[in-house]
């Protein structure tokens, strides 16, 4: 995809009732008002330019149809990031590092990630809490200055950043779940921050609801939005459903991220959420990275998807 | 709980209760629950008590088997292939769901032998 390409499509997506409208827009990104240069006040140093890429799903463990070597696929997505004509910020890796949380799946998830040369953040897929201590290998291993169950937050470059955990104590019958604690944390964490201050969220389960029949929602996600709504500019990653989507609501732009492993289907398009059976032909192109570009003081974040194939 | 349904829980385990003669304290067959398509099957059982209940995962995918108050059962993830079996003692009604993709609920009602 070619520069102008890059900056001028975003896929927009909205969720009509019975059916998906997809839309390709670049005034979707216009309207939104984002005074970022202005923004002032606690944390909120001036918007500089830069880019930081996300990661998803890479569920190092995973050997079956349509994948049998996750590792594989999540190192050329890396070859990927290491190509980059401008050299990346950060990853962010938006959770399922592994398949079964056993430690040896985290170790090579971690020495294949390392070969980026960049620092990276991560929160918890519901994959990352199989071990026996129901997340203690991933804490261990990521949680280092995080509060509660994996939950943090950091400024870079005027951007405000907040990692969500939506994977634990999940109820019966329900979806992803963020919990009262987690909840005062996000409330103090945004008091007293300016309005026009950018906000990227990231977490693993989708906070709009996908599809409820699969759990591709999260429960309480409305009293998280409700916190972020006087923000101009919201953005808010995630992964879980292993495909891209996105959707616009207000100054909150949400977007699914693709996995390295393996695609999913679309909501309720088969019987059941499982990988999605591709020749092997075929992975490579439902499988992929995504750059976010933040400019300084201008347009909100422009999305760069690009798939491994 | 009707004939079919029995012989459908009862898969692939030889099950003779109905040609044998009926001693007093009938051994509670073993019971048979398949996860497969993110689905517990069946979703409900009626069990005497006593039975013992294993469930095997057939998904290409990890589940678990948990019960909704976390502690009368609580299997560890299942991979594919994997089986957790749980004995249940005393009647009562015990939902359960996967701890992974909580939307997949099951119900296993123990009536007194």
């Amino acid at each position: 995809m070619d520069d102008t390409n890059r900056r001028g499509f975003l896929q927009c997506m909205a969720w009509a009732g019975t059916g998906l409208v997809w839309t390709m827009s670049g005034g979707v990104a216009a309207s939104l008002p984002i005074g970022a240069a202005e923004a002032k006040g606690r944390g909120a140093s001036p918007v500089r330019p830069f880019t930081f890429v996300q990661v998803s799903d890479s569920h190092i463990g995973f050997t079956k149809d349509p994948n049998p070597d996750a590792r594989a696929t999540f190192r050329e997505a890396v070859a990927r990031i290491r190509a980059m004509p401008v050299k990346p910020a950060f990853i962010l890796h938006t959770g399922d590092v592994s398949q079964l949380s056993k430690p040896e799946e985290f170790d090579d998830a971690d020495q294949i990630l390392s070969e980026a040369g960049l620092p990276a953040f991560h929160v918890p897929g519901e994959h990352d809490m199989l071990d026996e201590g129901q997340g203690k290998f991933f804490l261990d291993r990521y949680g280092k200055g995080s509060r509660g169950d994996g939950w943090y937050a950091f400024d870079h470059d005027g951007v405000h950043f907040i990692a969500l955990v939506n994977v634990k104590d999940l109820k019966a019958g329900g979806m992803g779940h963020i919990g009262p604690d987690q909840l005062a944390w996000l409330r103090k964490d945004l008091a007293g921050r300016p309005s026009s201050q950018p906000i990227v969220l990231f977490t693993h389960i989708p906070l709009w609801t996908v599809y409820a029949e699969w759990g591709w929602g999260t429960d309480d996600s409305a009293q998280a939005l409700a916190l972020l709504r006087r923000f101009g500019s919201v953005t808010v990653l995630n992964g879980h459903i292993h495909q891209v989507m996105q959707k616009v609501e207000g100054n909150v732009s949400f977007h699914t991220a693709a996995s390295t492993a393996f695609p999913q289907p679309a909501p309720g398009t088969a019987q059941a959420p499982g990988p999605l059976k591709v020749p092997a032909g075929r992975l490579r192109s439902l499988l992929g990275i995504r750059e976010i570009s933040i400019t300084g003081g201008g347009p909100p974040p422009s999305i760069l998807e690009s798939t491994l194939a | 709980m009707t004939r079919p349904l029995f012989a459908a829980l009862a898969g692939a385990f030889a099950f003779t209760f109905a040609a044998a003669p009926a001693p007093a304290q009938p051994a509670p067959a073993a019971v048979i629950v398949k996860i497969g398509n993110f689905t517990f099957g069946p979703q409900a059982i009626t069990v005497a008590a006593g039975t013992t209940v294993t469930w095997i995962n057939q998904d290409d995918i990890p589940h678990t088997v948990v019960s909704d108050d976390r502690t009368s059962f609580r299997s560890k993830v299942l991979d594919t292939g994997d089986r957790f079996s749980f004995t249940f003692a005393r009647p009562g009604s015990f939902g359960y769901f996967c701890s992974i993709h909580p939307h997949m609920v099951g119900k296993v009602v123990v009536k007194p032998r």
